[in-house]
């Protein structure tokens, strides 16, 4: 039960100001999810590379010194930028493996949030302007950002159960809703190979989606399979490298408006989430339909 | 030499019993779901499993007539402007005009008020009569919203927002066209006659999120005066106790499977929820966690009938009960004296729960002017009173037997268990044991 | 005229203001600047007074009003005017779900687009849509008017009772127990009043068709248990 806020921009000039935008748009959502918040912000990707984003719950132990002894461990140079809790650590691409065997080595503590080419993606417990803060989201840039304000329904109020989820490169999906099979869905996906963190609804709707594209379906395809296979209420948001998606269970109780100018898409789970950002009063405003998967891909 | 087969004694099946042939005949024939009134008849863990300790060396007891044991209780005390102040922890539950007739609204509201306690509306809009009548009267804001106004929602002393019921957790209720006479009618804005399909969802919100905002609408509109209850059925209760908390709660209460209803389904009351004696302490624990309890105040119902049942409900962490079926029965619900009546019905006296017929000879669950006639509003009204009264005796007596000069200081570690399930639901430890099952070793 | 800017003043006090007016007051005329996509904006009023909020407003803006006229100059989020008893409630841009949901008597204008549950459980509520409704509008609706200029969503009027629907668009889907209704010469005239009331006055009744209960989920029948 929460609050979601998503920014997909298409002008390349406000790019700049994504944290901006984005820890506005979370800001108005912060009483329908209280307990913790989290965002993931796509950009700056570069060919060749990938991001890791750790989280530690002893940042000032664990992230100090991580990177010269994660280069002696691979034989290969990276770099570590840390924000409170979390920390992003480049590496080339062809090393993120070695680089994660490495950091379970080093620093078994620390947790892997997200990996890919593009995305960062932080959470903590706590009122999501703090987090924002703490994170100095504001300062941010990048071509999309996905963030969520969390009321816990039935999975404890720690950082992992925070949103967003990644489950796959690249990948997060954030939830406003409550599924009501995603036990069974779990065991099944565990039996097929998928592993989880926590005991978080939202977090087999992540892997579940993660799954449909393992066996080769785009993200709209998933999206439209997970109407088959989710069962209870949902409105999910998710983003991938490149795309934004949107889909609301068929039900359609939870709230979701969506807006598109020439210059963005932007999801709120209510309006005002929206009405801070440049030429609202012109964009296209409305409630996604039941059971309809919305999908931009740059 | 013959030889002959001994006869055996006919045996009927104890999976297919003389009820179950009864139902699958009844639903071949008939072709509907059968529909009753009232909770769960099956036999679960109950508070008859529990039992006292009493004081007696290690703890001393209070003198019975000479040193206090108070029963008063505040609820309502986290935001609300005007608290409800009772003076006993027993309140009656909500119960709709339109299920009940209004002569047993007023006989409800009479006995409340002599007992200092207050009474609640139900899934039917707020009468003039029960207002008048009841002292204190917590409005009930339902999914229906049948009869909701703005001007009776001032004139309550408190609001309880209805998510659930212990009967019929995520469902909703039924009203069948017997009983919607022209009165039930206009209060409904529905034809007279046609079967009423409560809804089983609120129409404007779903989800604690939701009901956060929907809670601060009805402050706004009230000027947050009134205490704002949350009722939830006995499903998840720790889950739903901290989301009711979060979404703003200043009371939460928790209606176990024997809690009653005016009609629904069978299989939804006898199949659906959790034993209220289950409930209690996780909910309790859901209170504690976030550094509620006694903030939020709790009140637990379904099948609370004397007061060593409220005693164990206050010792396990409640701070008030309600009673709904127990209240029925003072007023004169199935009583034994109508039993040619109830013969006419083909049931007994006890066994009565077709409630949504209208056909009560009590008069209490009706909308039939001659049969509501029956029931004296004044006399039903005291013998509600007697009953409260009584009630408040049997636990003030146990409470100070456990040396408690409130009802309040009730604690667990009053209590014992008679059987390991009743035990295990309760937390408690089994009589003669220091064996809590499941936390803690035997 | 007295003017209330949320950005300053707290809405405890904005809803305090207008709760203290009573019939005959002489501040008539409200108006909210800055609501921001607050909830709960001019709720419970019961004046005959006329409220304009200037800006998007979130849940439940003016509900269960009564005597008041609310207009907000910007979309509605959900549940605008739940409950609303008489008066008159008036959203420039779009309302979200729930709109009117419960209502009893008054009359809702929605200008721009309504989204789903439009009139949800209506009993006695005048609602006007100048754009489209969304999914379940209507549903178990008791007693009052629907009016839509443009579109209907899928399973209008599911479970309805005695509420009347008028489309002058598309309808997706009817839901169950609803049906398609003769317009009959009560019904042009019911409507060409309530188009006037609305300050409707560039369309004409003949455009619109009539919708209601089949009534055949009145009373249970196993036959019908599909539709349930």
């Amino acid at each position: 039960m929460c609050g979601i806020v998503g920014l997909f921009l298409k002008d390349k000039a406000l790019e700049a100001d994504l944290g901006a935008l984005t820890a506005g748009m979370l800001a108005t959502m912060c009483e329908r999810g209280p307990d913790s918040a989290g965002f993931a912000v796509y950009g700056a990707a570069k060919d060749g590379k990938a991001k890791i984003t750790l989280q530690s719950p002893n940042p000032d132990a664990d992230f100090d010194g991580l990177a010269k002894k994660v280069e002696k461990a691979v034989d290969s140079s990276v770099k570590l930028d840390v924000r409170a809790t979390h920390a992003v650590l480049s590496c080339k691409a062809s090393e993120a493996d070695a680089v994660r065997a490495a950091l379970g080595e080093i620093v078994p503590s620390v947790r892997v949030m997200g990996t890919g080419n593009a995305i960062e993606i932080y959470k903590e417990v706590g009122y999501p302007t703090d987090v924002a803060k703490r994170f100095d989201l504001k300062r941010m840039s990048g071509t999309h950002a996905i963030g969520h304000t969390r009321m816990a329904t039935e999975s404890a109020v720690t950082t992992l159960g925070a949103h967003p989820f990644s489950t796959g490169p690249d990948q997060c999906l954030v939830h406003n809703g409550s599924l009501s099979n995603h036990n069974n869905l779990r065991r099944s996906l565990i039996h097929d190979g998928m592993s989880f963190e926590t005991d978080n609804d939202s977090e087999v709707a992540a892997a579940y989606l993660t799954w449909r594209m393992k066996q080769g379906l785009d993200l709209g395809q998933a999206l439209e399979k997970s109407l088959e296979d989710l069962d209870g209420f949902f409105t999910f948001v998710v983003g991938t490298k490149t795309g934004f998606g949107v889909v609301r269970d068929p039900i359609a109780c939870k709230p979701a408006v969506l807006a598109e100018t020439d210059d963005y898409v932007a999801f709120g789970s209510e309006y005002r989430a929206l009405a801070g950002l440049p030429g609202i009063d012109n964009a296209k405003v409305w409630e996604p339909e039941p059971a309809t998967v919305y999908f931009w891909e740059r | 030499m013959t030889y002959h087969n001994p006869p055996t004694t006919p045996r009927k099946s104890s999976v297919f019993d003389d009820y179950t042939l009864s139902e699958i005949r009844r639903a071949a024939e008939t072709g509907i779901y059968d529909i009753r009134g009232a909770g769960a008849k099956r036999k679960v863990p109950h508070f008859d499993d529990l039992l006292f300790l009493g004081a007696s060396m290690s703890r001393y007891p209070l003198e019975g007539y000479r040193e206090r044991c108070s029963t008063e209780v505040v609820l309502g005390t986290r935001y609300a402007k005007t608290p409800i102040r009772l003076k006993i922890p027993i309140t009656i539950a909500g119960m709709s005009f339109g299920s009940l007739s209004a002569q047993a609204k007023e006989a409800l509201g009479r006995g409340a008020n002599m007992a200092g306690t207050s009474t609640t509306t139900g899934d039917g809009g707020m009468t003039p009569e029960e207002r008048g009548h009841s002292k204190t009267l917590v409005y009930q804001y339902l999914p229906s919203r049948y009869g909701m106004n703005p001007d009776d929602l001032r004139k309550a002393d408190a609001i309880e927002i209805v998510v659930g019921q212990g009967a019929k957790p995520g469902g909703g209720g039924m009203l069948l066209g017997q009983k919607i006479s022209d009165r039930v009618a206009e209060m409904r804005t529905l034809p007279k006659g046609i079967d009423q399909r409560s809804a089983c969802r609120h129409p404007d919100w779903t989800g604690p999120d939701d009901l956060e905002i929907k809670i601060l609408e009805l402050r706004e509109i009230t000027d947050w005066e009134k205490p704002i209850y949350i009722k939830i059925g006995g499903s998840r209760p720790y889950y739903d106790v901290a989301l009711a908390v979060k979404a703003g709660a200043d009371v939460v209460v928790v209606d176990g499977m024997q809690g009653g209803t005016a009609a629904t389904q069978e299989v939804f009351i006898e199949h659906v929820g959790q034993p209220t004696l289950a409930c209690i302490r996780p909910a309790v624990q859901a209170l504690q966690d976030l550094g509620m309890h006694r903030k939020v105040q709790l009140i637990v119902s379904g099948g609370i009938r004397n007061g060593a049942d409220a005693a164990k409900a206050l010792a396990l962490g409640a701070d008030a009960v309600s009673i709904g079926t127990a209240a029925l029965v003072a007023l004169g619900d199935n009583d034994p004296a109508l039993e040619a009546e109830y013969r006419k019905l083909n049931t007994t006296a006890g066994a009565y729960d077709d409630w949504h017929e209208g056909r009560d000879p009590a008069g209490i669950t009706t909308q039939d002017g001659a049969l509501a006639e029956r029931l004296d509003p004044v006399r039903a009204g005291r013998r509600l009173a007697n009953y409260l009264k009584v009630m408040t005796l049997e636990l003030q007596t146990i409470a100070r037997a456990a040396g408690h000069n409130h009802v309040h200081n009730l604690e667990p570690e009053d209590l014992c268990a008679l059987t390991i399930e009743a035990a295990a639901m309760a937390r408690v430890p089994l009589a003669g044991t220091s064996w809590i099952p499941g936390t803690s070793k035997f | 005229m007295a003017t209330i800017d949320l950005a300053i003043t707290p809405l405890r006090a904005l809803n305090e203001n207008l709760h203290a007016l009573s019939n005959g007051t002489n501040d008539t005329e409200w108006d909210v600047l800055n609501p921001e996509g607050r909830h709960a904006v001019a709720v419970g009023l019961d004046a005959p007074v006329t409220v304009h909020v200037h800006g998007p407003v979130g849940y439940y803006c003016a509900g269960m009003n009564k005597q008041a006229s609310v207009i907000v100059h910007g979309s509605a989020g959900p549940g605008t005017a739940e409950n609303m008893m008489s008066g008159r409630v008036v959203v420039k841009g779009d309302a979200s779900q729930y709109a009117g949901a419960t209502g009893r008597g008054g009359l809702l204008v929605i200008e721009g687009n309504a989204s789903s549950r439009c009139g949800i459980s209506m009993k006695g509520i005048d609602i006007l849509v100048r754009g489209n409704i969304g999914h379940m509008s209507a549903f178990m609706a008791q007693s009052g008017n629907l009016v839509v200029l443009g579109d209907a969503g899928d399973a209008l009027g599911d479970s309805i009772y005695e509420a009347r629907l008028f489309v002058r668009g598309t309808v997706k889907s009817l839901g169950a127990d609803c049906i398609e209704k003769e317009m009959r010469p009560e019904h042009h005239a019911l409507l060409a009043d309530l188009l006037e009331k609305a300050g409707v006055t560039d369309v004409e009744t003949r455009a619109f068709r009539r919708y209601g209960s089949a009534r055949k989920l009145y009373n249970f029948d196993i036959d019908n248990a599909d539709a349930y």
